[in-house]
């Protein structure tokens, strides 16, 4: 396209015509296409990134549009990379632009990173963020962090010219159930595309070399005050110390234990009187249960363990049958002569929970 | 002391901000405020880590704490 594509950001004084050629050169792998990856890629696009990667495996769903503005109606039950690509080729044709419809994992993490000049971590779970610090430590990439919880935000540039990483703020990853997903938690729309500006921005410097990297400092955005918080963190040596991936980033705690499927269980527990518990916080069981449930949030099962008593099997339940699953390999521990089931998918796969929200 | 509570831990607490007056002068150091907040909101024995800050500062256990500081719990968080 002719010269005046970029000439309002090409005549700022501190970018210029260098900046600009420094965009076009940049290689960025962008890892999620959801609520973060949507304005990471839609800026880098628009202002000039020469080569751009999208990296996901879902499609898009109904639950996705209020926050992932790129999709529309019309787009639901497609491959989200297969529409980003298409949108973002009508966006600037200029851009090269590969897709990558898989999921990031210690097959394919370092062949694809290897590719770029960096990478901008838009996931939205704790193994696929400790996959992307590892991989870009061993490769020696700077990568971009933002993730999201409620109405706040987190985002900071981990590994850029031997700064701290992921590991040096957050050293383990966290047991699945510590912490609630969006799936779980719930986000307001309009949060992570605020936060995935600041990564584009961050991108954007990292690539001309503009500004003050926000690198060793982890920034905290909160959308109900609008507040700003700056931390300062330092490089633990040890964490650059990575050498191969780990063998896998799942969930350390996937032992096998009994489960029913959703639907089974709806079907079930419309027929005849069942025990089920809802391992949920009271603030989401208030919002939703089925009928007949009790409630005994997970952080206190083992005290109220004594609560439980069924002569045939009990249910376990939760929104999306992790919490469920860790409930159940716990439960039967405690208290072995009982049988506890899990419910696989969780409340997220009942019909009851599916036409009402 | 000023307690800033970030992610899950501001949903276990059930606000954004804890004031520890005059009560606490056993809170000599992070790793206390961290046992405190572990028998004070048990669910906060759940996270197998959360950052400290104490003036913006990433803090260990070992750092101490005096009354004026402002602290910060940040727990990791995942969505996207």
């Amino acid at each position: 396209m002719n010269s005046t594509r970029y000439s309002r950001q090409t005549i700022l004084k501190d970018f210029g015509p260098v900046g600009q050629e420094k965009l076009a050169r940049a290689k960025v792998l962008v890892v999620g296409a959801g609520g973060l990856g949507v304005p990471v890629m839609t800026y880098l696009n628009a202002m000039g990134v020469g080569t751009l990667g999208l990296v996901d495996n879902d499609i898009v769903s109904a639950s996705n549009l209020h926050r992932q503005v790129l999709y529309g109606e019309s787009d639901i039950g497609k491959s989200k990379v297969a529409v980003a690509i298409e949108k973002l080729n009508a966006q600037n044709s200029e851009t090269l632009l590969t897709g990558y419809p898989t999921f990031l994992t210690t097959e394919n993490a370092l062949e694809i990173i290897r590719e770029y000049d960096m990478v901008v971590d838009a996931s939205d779970n704790f193994p696929t963020r400790y996959l992307i610090n590892d991989a870009c430590v061993i490769l020696k990439k700077p990568f971009v962090y933002g993730a999201l919880h409620g109405f706040e935000g987190q985002v900071s540039v981990f590994n850029f010219q031997q700064g701290p990483t992921y590991r040096c703020l957050f050293k383990n990853m966290p047991r699945p159930a510590e912490i609630p997903s969006c799936e779980e938690n719930g986000v307001l729309g309009i949060i992570p595309g605020i936060v995935g500006n600041f990564q584009a921005m961050e991108t954007i410097k990292v690539i001309t070399g503009i500004g003050e990297v926000l690198s060793g400092k982890l920034l905290l955005y909160n959308g109900l005050d609008q507040s700003l918080t700056k931390i300062k963190f330092s490089r633990l040596n040890k964490n650059l110390d990575i050498e191969a991936l780990k063998s896998t980033y799942d969930f350390d705690c996937q032992v096998p234990v009994s489960a029913i499927g959703a639907p089974e269980f709806e079907l079930l527990h419309s027929s005849e009187d069942v025990v089920c518990i809802d391992v949920r916080t009271r603030s989401e069981f208030n919002a939703f249960h089925l009928p007949k449930t009790v409630n005994i949030p997970l952080a206190e099962m083992e005290t109220r363990i004594n609560e439980i008593s069924a002569n045939g099997p009990v249910y376990v339940i939760c929104q999306s049958g992790v919490r469920s699953h860790q409930a159940v390999a716990t439960l039967r521990e405690l208290q072995p002569k009982t049988t506890f089931i899990n419910v696989k998918g969780g409340i997220n796969n009942l019909n009851a929970y599916a036409t009402k929200y | 002391m000023d307690v800033l509570l970030f992610g899950i831990a501001k949903d276990i607490v059930g606000e954004s901000r804890l004031r520890l007056e005059g009560e606490h002068e056993d809170l000599l150091s992070v790793g206390q405020l961290k046992r405190f907040l572990k028998r004070k909101f048990p669910e906060f024995s759940n996270l197998s880590s959360f950052a400290v800050a104490v003036n913006s500062e990433y803090a260990e256990d070992d750092v101490p704490l005096g009354r004026n500081d402002e602290i910060a719990i940040i727990p990791p968080v995942s969505g996207g």
